[in-house]
């Protein structure tokens, strides 16, 4: 980036850590507005009959789970200055929401939802030994397919998740349990950190869970959105 | 001092909601745990989006906290899957800031709004590891108090409460605060200097004697030092308490989610019905440019896009227009989006409709109003002067101004009603409704009926209570009236909870017994409909040997001994007693605002008067002064946004 830059869409990458965790993804949108308020941007609106403010999130992050790499996009009213904007909005949010890093978006890129591809995980598995869970671990790579019922709309299918576990190995063990590394596909099927530890073994639990990236697809390559 | 977080951190991601367990809201004290300090952990019985707003409770945390000899933390009531979890584990009550055990705290003190939250109290004290019975209670162990507006009957919970606070808080909450800073060779002395304190009743200090026929003889102190009659609490001036200063914002959704700013305390307007009215008297504005500068600083600080100007009736407020217009200027001037302001209760005539199409530009979806009976009669007899033509003016201003649908709040069940009253409300709200269609087809009236409940300290408190089977016959006489009348939509409350809070809300302390039994077979979040059960309640009635009839449906006589008449909210009881036999007279009673006193005794007994900006009635409609203001409307000029 040289020097500061003005936009109107601006894209906000953040951090979801200790008790706040437990807050959900709509808390965390009105804590963003009111954040924004505070420290008097202002944002744009939409029209008609209730107005509300233009922000969009990614992917939802489940209640309880920490994260690295959150995204939200902001629509502002007009332009406005970029330059120390982590400092002040992190300071106008509650402890546990810290504003990383910023950046201007060009307009009519896509939405946070459309890019996102998939989402690297650490997980703690409790209630296990650790070669219990490598052993488990182990066995769901080797595996072809991994087929789970899933409830939609009072109906009951058979979908395989196996394609959407791109990537699964153990880290080592935590002061509880044992922490695993997953990357998990995000589109069109997909899974939850939860479901993942349940596939692993029905008498694992799930411990501190924390999202450390968000990756999108640019040219055939893996990587970060930039921010 | 302990902490339970590391026990409930594992635990929360198997229940609902877990942030609200977590506390973290901006203005949140922190002031850490210092055996030194008197700590105070201020409750309230119901669970945190429900108790969290409350802003007697805010304001009371924050005056303890901004001593330096004292600390105060908040806890509520947890849902049932988390309270089973924590029976399980041995967790127990928690404070949301730092969360330490309740019964680490000197003092739990409980906000008492309604009757239905008092088996939460009890499981909130059983839960903190308190016995749950001041008599088994020793000197060291937590002091449980309760303050609030259910606390001008006090009598149904006197078995479980050490200390009850009657009135305002701001300035008795440090007084006890003073005592409790010191050392007590016993408990009993403890209580002994609580009850010293203007407006602190100590229920164990004091004996009732019934008679053969169960009526109550007497409550009568044991102590020569103890007070024979206990006399509410009254801030002079509201100006000088300015509280909340930094309002709780939460991290997650709860009621009233938004900033409020009290305007005023008390009213005057004398609804016979109405318990907040009679026991809050007199009228104490706030000055106007502190409103104000409360709003715009509240707003900076929480980063909020509403306020709402509280208090019992806010169009009453003497500066209301240009306090509103002040406050979209200020919104205005910061400029970080549209601010809406809002006023809680609506008065019924174009003049309140004119406020709230300033404030409300955008969304126009129900606007509401509360005409509170079906007849001029019933309006006489609860004196709330609403003529027929000032709702009329007042829906046909909101239809005519973008509002396609009306909300009208009816009481049934009141005194000397007759079906012709209770039908009043279906012709009312068809009235409304035809009016509407001239500006909008699709014009609509909800109307929400509740069964009444008579309240100490009202005019209305010797009055038996509609048994719930009368209030369903009229629900019904109402549903089938409606049933054919286009537009017209009927929502009315479970009679059943009505009748517990009936018992609760002019009982006795035998009472005691009867709450106990409920909490111990599960009854517990009685204001919920989906944990309210009536049997539980009758049953263990019968169990105790007391008769609802008795205590709720049975109309009392002037010289039956109250279980509040050793409580005084400074009204004269002579001054209530010739309300009521105006009442069933049909006589109405003017505001004394605006006229002369007819000494009721909130002032006088107290040596304090009403604190306000203006000494004429604001514009427009009747009022419930009585008076013909038609002629006299003045339509506000506001700015708008």
């Amino acid at each position: 980036m040289n020097g500061p830059r003005v936009n109107y869409k601006v894209r906000i990458r953040f951090t979801k850590q200790g008790k706040i965790r437990f807050t959900s993804h709509r808390d965390v949108a009105r804590l963003m507005e009111r954040a924004l308020r505070k420290v008097q941007l202002q944002v744009a609106y939409t029209e008609g009959f209730s107005p509300r403010p233009k922000l969009s999130f990614g992917l939802a992050l489940p209640v309880g789970h920490e994260s690295e790499a959150e995204y939200l996009d902001v629509d502002f009213a007009n332009e406005i200055e970029l330059e120390g904007l982590p400092e002040r909005l992190t300071a106008a949010l509650p402890d546990g929401l810290t504003v990383t890093s910023v950046a201007g978006v060009a307009p009519g890129t896509k939405s946070l939802q459309e890019i996102i591809s998939s989402c690297r995980w650490e997980i703690e598995v409790l209630d296990g030994t650790e070669e219990e869970v490598t052993h488990a671990v182990e066995k769901l790579v080797a595996s072809a397919e991994l087929n789970v019922e899933r409830v939609r709309k009072g109906k009951t299918s058979v979908v395989d998740i196996r394609p959407t576990i791109l990537k699964l190995e153990v880290m080592g063990p935590t002061s509880n349990g044992t922490r695993v590394v997953a990357e998990l596909a995000t589109e069109k099927v997909s899974i939850r950190p939860a479901e993942l530890v349940a596939v692993l073994g029905p008498n694992f639990s799930e411990g501190r869970v924390s999202r450390t990236h968000q990756w999108t697809i640019v040219d055939g390559n893996q990587m970060e959105l930039a921010v | 001092m302990t902490s339970v977080w590391s026990d409930l951190e594992r635990v929360l991601a198997q229940v609902q909601k877990p942030a609200r367990y977590i506390g973290c809201e901006d203005g949140a004290k922190a002031k850490e745990p210092d055996p030194s300090l008197v700590s105070w952990l201020f409750t309230y019985p119901d669970t945190y989006e429900v108790g969290l707003p409350n802003q007697g409770l805010q304001i009371l945390y924050e005056i303890i906290n901004e001593r330096p000899d004292a600390r105060a933390d908040r806890s509520y009531a947890p849902w049932t899957d988390l309270e089973a979890i924590m029976r399980e584990r041995n967790i127990p009550l928690f404070s949301v800031e730092h969360h330490t055990p309740a019964n680490e705290f000197d003092v739990i003190a409980f906000n008492l709004s309604a009757e239905l939250t008092y088996t939460n109290m009890v499981n909130c004290i059983d839960l903190a590891g308190i016995p749950i019975r001041t008599a088994d209670r020793q000197l060291g162990d937590t002091l449980v108090m309760v303050g609030g507006h259910c606390t001008y009957n006090p009598e149904p919970v006197a078995d479980f409460v050490d200390a009850v606070v009657l009135g305002d808080g701001e300035e008795v909450v440090s007084e006890i605060t003073d005592v409790l800073a010191q050392t007590h060779e016993t408990r009993e002395a403890l209580l002994r200097q609580l009850a010293q304190i203007e407006g602190v009743y100590v229920p164990s200090l004091y004996e009732a004697t019934f008679g053969a026929d169960d009526m109550l003889l007497a409550i009568k102190p044991l102590f020569d030092d103890v007070p024979e009659v206990i006399e509410k609490r009254t801030l002079a001036d509201l100006a000088e308490w300015p509280y909340p200063k930094e309002q709780l914002v939460p991290l997650t959704e709860v009621v009233h989610d938004r900033l409020n700013v009290e305007v005023f305390r008390g009213c005057t307007r004398g609804c016979r019905f109405c318990q907040a009215g009679m026991i809050t008297r007199p009228v104490r504005e706030r000055p106007a440019d502190q409103v104000r500068s409360m709003v715009a600083n509240g707003l900076e600080r929480t980063g909020y896009s509403e306020v709402s100007l509280t208090s019992l009736s806010t169009a009453d407020f003497s500066d209301i227009g240009p306090t509103v217009t002040g406050i979209m200027d200020d919104a205005q001037a910061v400029g970080s989006g549209p601010v809406s302001v809002s006023l809680p209760s609506l008065r019924v005539d174009a003049f309140g409709v004119d406020i709230a199409a300033e404030l409300q530009r955008a969304k126009r979806g129900g606007l509401t109003f509360a005409p509170e009976a079906g007849t001029w009669r019933m309006r006489q007899i609860i004196n709330k002067l609403i003529r027929e033509e000032d709702l009329y003016s007042a829906v046909e201003a909101a239809y005519s101004q973008g509002w396609h649908r009306v909300k009208l709040y009816f009481m049934i069940g009141l005194p000397s009603e007759t079906d012709e009253d209770t039908l009043g409300i279906a012709e009312l709200a068809k009235n409304c409704v035809k009016i509407g269609k001239k500006y909008n087809k699709r014009a609509s009236a909800t109307v929400s009926i509740g069964g009444f409940v008579p309240k100490p300290f009202t005019p209305f408190q010797w009055f038996g209570q509609n048994t719930p089977q009368e209030l369903q016959r009229k629900i019904n006489l109402l549903r089938d009236a409606t049933r054919k009348m286009h537009g017209v939509n009927i929502k009315w409350h479970d009679p059943k909870a009505t009748v517990v809070e009936g018992i609760m809300s002019r009982g006795d302390r035998r009472l005691g017994t009867v709450i106990e039994d409920v909490w111990r077979n599960g009854g517990v979040f009685q204001e919920w409909s989906e944990h309210f059960e009536l049997d539980r309640w009758t049953d263990a009635m019968d169990r105790a040997g007391l008769s609802i009839d008795f205590f709720s449906h049975r109309h009392r006589t002037e010289d039956e001994v109250l279980p509040w008449s050793h409580l005084s909210a400074g009204l004269h009881a002579d001054f209530l007693w010739q309300d009521w036999m105006d009442a069933l007279e049909e006589v109405g009673l003017p505001d004394c605002r605006w006229t002369p006193c007819y000494d009721c005794g909130a002032c006088t007994g107290y040596g304090i008067e009403h604190v306000v900006a203006s000494a004429t009635p604001p514009a427009g409609g009747s009022q419930g002064t009585g008076q013909d203001l038609s002629s006299t409307a003045v339509p506000v000029q506001l700015v708008s946004r």
